[in-house]
């Protein structure tokens, strides 16, 4: 029913943005992480594999990217073990505060990621809040030194930004669970574990996949909180990418780390893709 | 194949002239080709109905003639106008849809006036206008009301109102009562209709229910798979049925699969005299058209006998439908008025002049 | 337990779970606002000294202010650009079909999965081969590009809803796509799109990755927090942060009150990452 003049309004621009925008740049990462700098510290615009030689021969790349992913996978197993049953009280148990509750969950969403980084970081220091009420209930004699510059505010921090993000695919493949199948199952004489563990559990796994994906991907780019609290043991693949990108100024390397990532990335969100599928039956 | 050997008994048709011509119409989704060769015309004034199952195509056929589907192939003339090539805001057809699609955000009068708004009216006729309209489907009451706050009946109106107010050369109406309970529906079957006569506009009327047809239409073109089975009056389609498919889907009907030769027919156990072709032939029979045997004994001149015991008995208001099995296997369908008494064997008789040979309806995919 | 229960069960142990994670994702909140007003810095316990003097210093600080200006700017345009895209790019997804189009409906949502450094590097390097200087106009196309995803998704969810037959009934009675667009497309997608732009401009209002590496001379909000950070840290930004939530939970609470006017329960976010994750 649409003209093909209206069509071409709508498609043209948009892709034209996205185009210039999106796909231009990723390809010019690629094309960066096959260049070099100079000695005088200029790009040098001809090709070679020496970026990748070097992601491969330099120890310290690697075993911070493992470290990152560490960290991710930490940060996603406690953004799932605090997310999953606050969204299966909230979509079975909450009765009439559910939509009260769910916006509770939301609002810390708006709160500016940074900010909420530095208030951990309040909270955590050496004369921080946490460390001055140890002293002050005379548990501690002198502040917990591990608490901030580590690798465990880190995971604190980035548990705390990313759990709603778990939290809310979660719930919404809660909520699409036909209530009539719990009524079923219970009918067919099946416990409450019974009919969680073979009824809601597997339904709810695409939700699970999502939420699990993006907290995984999100803390695993993460520059900013390693920069805040993480301390020089607390270090993250972003955080090299952001020093050969400024003081240690090597973009073509730089490139190709960016690029890693983004394989990586795509990658793990085609392969949550596929697992999803399979686990979803409508 | 269609065949349109009673398009022309048509009376509308052949008194009035000519409005929509429809010219070998086709169109497919994909692989699947929903429409096949379509030729036909809508004359001036006149009910049209396009009956057909779900999936015979006919919602795709009213949303070509609207504009909302291209045609593969083929081509609409509408006054001597080429119409397909028109987009739906050029055409002068308007649409009363299946589920009347009002526009949620507007009240009941903006609706109306929709259509006049936006091809820049002047306000003050503009109101005039759609007051008109409300008062003829009895809604000025309702002209503040947003379409969420009145009856499916009502929102039916405003959906009519909001289609007649562009004086539109010809209507389409895409199974507008088959969201109304049976009561409302009967009541605005005849509205309809009542009111078509009144505004003298062409109507095109698609629906699935063969009653409906019957009660409403000037004509009504029957459509399977794609294909025109039969296009007529509805008197004329279901007296004449051109085909199999046509006698059972309008109407019950036995069909009797018979051999002819030299002028005897010959169904299993059963034959008579009759004037047909030799070889076998398909006829129809209606249930109405088979009486309970007055007496026992010879049956009257040109009359053909039968026994049967009663399987089944559909109690229907002032008739009944009898189901009829023969020694033999043959299974009658018999309409005769309501008596509660029916048992056993009993003797049954028809006029074998109502037994009318009809074409075998071709296999499609 | 019965089935008809279902609504009514308790669980005391899964309740104590969710008031624990409640009081973890509330906590840095919570003590972000009560140092704001503590007299002797942000850190020590128990809080003592209460007073407005850091709201006072805030006030009289020029550069938090102008940073602001520049965020509001930045994010007002963030929202005009993703808008004026996303929602050409959410009917082209739903009603038309062109060579690519898989590939494109990826490539717009990636930035919203995609941690904000690759991004942000991406086009810092297409500024930089085109010899872009780095200013609040590098920082808006950032903002803009990144945010299509959120219009994209918002109104595709909200194109989802509407009923075909609304627009054909509108061409049916002679409005032409224009006036069909700006009559029944648009209204209807009223709320999807008041919606998108409120995430847009608070995500921008937020946002630091992207912005982090596409900065030019001028700040933005979280830059000028995130260049104090680094000197040592002030309840000042307790006191700047906490007059930036108390807007966010306005806005929030306004957003709700429309929402569920018009149409129950909001689902906006679950939409929008549900949407993102399922990919198609």
């Amino acid at each position: 029913m649409f003209s093909r003049t209206y069509r071409a309004v709508v498609t043209v621009p948009p892709l034209l943005w996205v185009t210039v925008f999106l796909l231009v740049p990723y390809l010019l990462m690629f094309c960066y992480s096959f260049w070099s700098v100079s000695t005088s510290q200029n790009v040098v615009h001809s090709w070679t594999l020496s970026n990748y030689r070097q992601l491969v021969g330099v120890h310290v790349y690697g075993q911070t990217l493992l470290r990152s992913m560490w960290i991710a996978a930490r940060v996603m197993l406690f953004s799932l073990l605090l997310g999953y049953p606050l969204a299966y009280f909230l979509s079975f148990y909450a009765g009439r505060r559910k939509d009260l509750f769910y916006q509770l969950v939301i609002i810390p969403l708006w709160v500016s990621y940074l900010v909420r980084a530095y208030a951990w970081k309040t909270i955590l220091g050496s004369d921080g809040v946490l460390n001055t009420l140890l002293q002050y209930v005379h548990l501690t004699k002198h502040p917990l030194e591990f608490l901030l510059y580590s690798p465990f505010a880190v995971v604190l921090t980035l548990t705390h930004i990313y759990t709603p993000f778990a939290f809310l695919p979660i719930y919404a493949s809660l909520e699409h669970i036909p209530r009539p199948l719990i009524e079923a199952s219970q009918d067919l004489g099946a416990s409450a574990a019974q009919t969680f563990w073979r009824v809601v559990f597997p339904l709810s796994i695409p939700g699970v996949l999502a939420g699990a994906t993006f907290a995984f991907v999100l803390s695993l780019g993460d520059f900013l909180a390693p920069l805040l609290l993480g301390g020089p043991s607390g270090i993250m693949i972003s955080n090299i990418v952001v020093s050969l990108f400024g003081a240690a100024y090597n973009w073509p390397l730089g490139a190709a780390i960016s690029l890693g990532m983004l394989v990586l990335v795509v990658s793990l969100l085609f392969v949550s893709e596929g697992l999803e599928k399979k686990w979803r039956f409508s | 194949m269609a065949t349109l050997q009673h398009s022309g008994s048509g009376i509308a048709a052949s008194a009035a002239a000519t409005l929509l011509d429809m010219r070998q119409i086709a169109k497919s989704f994909g692989k699947n080709r929903v429409l096949r060769d379509i030729s036909l015309q809508v004359a001036e004034g006149e009910f049209l109905t396009i009956l057909g199952e779900s999936g015979s195509g006919k919602t795709t056929l009213l949303r070509i003639i609207a504009g909302f589907e291209t045609a593969n192939s083929g081509e609409l003339w509408m006054s001597g106008e080429r119409l397909d090539r028109l987009p739906p805001y050029k055409r002068r057809v308007n649409t009363v849809f299946q589920h009347y699609a009002l526009f949620p955000h507007l009240t009941v009068e903006e609706n109306v006036a929709y259509g006049l708004r936006v091809s820049r009216q002047v306000e003050t006729t503009i109101s005039s206008q759609v007051e008109q309209a409300l008062a003829r489907v009895k809604m000025t009451a309702y002209a503040k009301a947003k379409p969420s706050k009145i009856s499916g009946g009502q929102q039916q109106r405003v959906a009519l109102a909001r289609a007649l107010v562009k004086r539109p050369q010809l209507l389409l109406l895409d199974e507008p009562l088959s969201a109304l309970d049976a009561n409302l529906r009967r009541q605005m079957q005849v509205e309809l209709k009542s009111l078509q006569r009144e505004v003298g506009i062409s109507f095109v009327f698609v629906t699935h229910d063969q009653e409906e047809a019957m009660v409403m239409s000037d004509r009504i073109a029957l459509l399977r798979m794609g294909e025109l089975e039969q296009v007529a009056t509805p008197r004329e389609i279901y007296r004449h049925p051109a085909t199999a498919y046509t006698a059972q889907f309008i109407g019950h009907t036995n069909l009797l699969r018979v051999q002819v030769s030299n002028r005897i027919v010959r169904c299993n156990s059963l034959s008579w005299t009759g004037d047909l072709p030799d070889g076998p032939a398909l006829l129809s029979l209606r249930p109405e058209n088979i009486r309970v045997a007055s007496s026992p004994g010879p049956p009257a001149l040109n009359r053909v006998r039968f026994r049967g015991r009663l399987r089944h008995q559909a109690f229907q208001g002032a008739t009944e439908l009898l189901q009829i099995e023969c020694s033999d296997g043959l299974i009658f369908f018999v309409r005769t008025s309501a008596r509660a008494d029916w048992q056993g064997e009993l003797e049954f008789e028809f006029d074998p002049g109502d037994g009318l040979p009809v074409r075998e309806s071709a296999e499609r995919t | 337990m019965s089935g008809a229960n279902v609504a009514n069960r308790r669980s005391p142990w899964l309740l104590m779970h969710a008031l624990a994670v409640f009081a973890f994702l509330y906590l840095p909140i919570a003590i972000l606002i009560i140092y704001s007003f503590n007299g002797a810095g942000v850190g020590g316990f128990p809080p003592r000294d209460l007073t407005l003097d850091w709201y006072r210093r805030l006030f009289a600080d020029s550069a938090i202010w102008e940073s602001v200006g520049n965020s509001l700017m930045v994010a007002g345009c963030a929202v005009a650009i993703a808008l004026g895209l996303g929602i050409p790019a959410a009917l082209a997804l739903d009603r038309a079909q062109f060579p690519g189009k898989a590939l494109f409906r990826r490539v717009v949502l990636l930035p919203l999965i995609l941690p904000g450094i690759i991004t942000g590097l991406s086009l810092l390097m297409l500024f930089n081969e085109s010899r872009i200087k780095l200013s609040l106009l590098t920082i808006i196309l950032g903002h803009g590009t990144a945010l299509i995803s959120v219009a994209t998704t918002e109104v595709f969810a909200g194109l989802q809803k509407l009923e075909r037959a609304q627009e054909e009934a509108s061409l049916d009675l002679g409005a032409n796509y224009w006036q069909t667009f700006l009559r029944i497309t648009l209204p209807n997608l009223k709320l999807s799109i008041i919606g998108a732009a409120l995430l847009i401009f608070t995500l921008s209002m937020d946002e630091i990755a992207v912005s982090f590496f596409l900065i030019g001379r001028n700040n933005t909000l979280p830059l000028e927090i995130w260049g104090r950070l680094r000197r040592g840290i002030t309840p000042e930004i307790n006191a700047i942060s906490t007059i930036i939530f108390v807007f966010s939970l306005a806005a929030i609470v306004l957003w709700y009150r429309l929402r569920r006017s018009a149409e129950g329960p909001p689902e906006i976010a679950a939409e929008l990452i549900e949407t993102v994750v399922q990919g198609d």
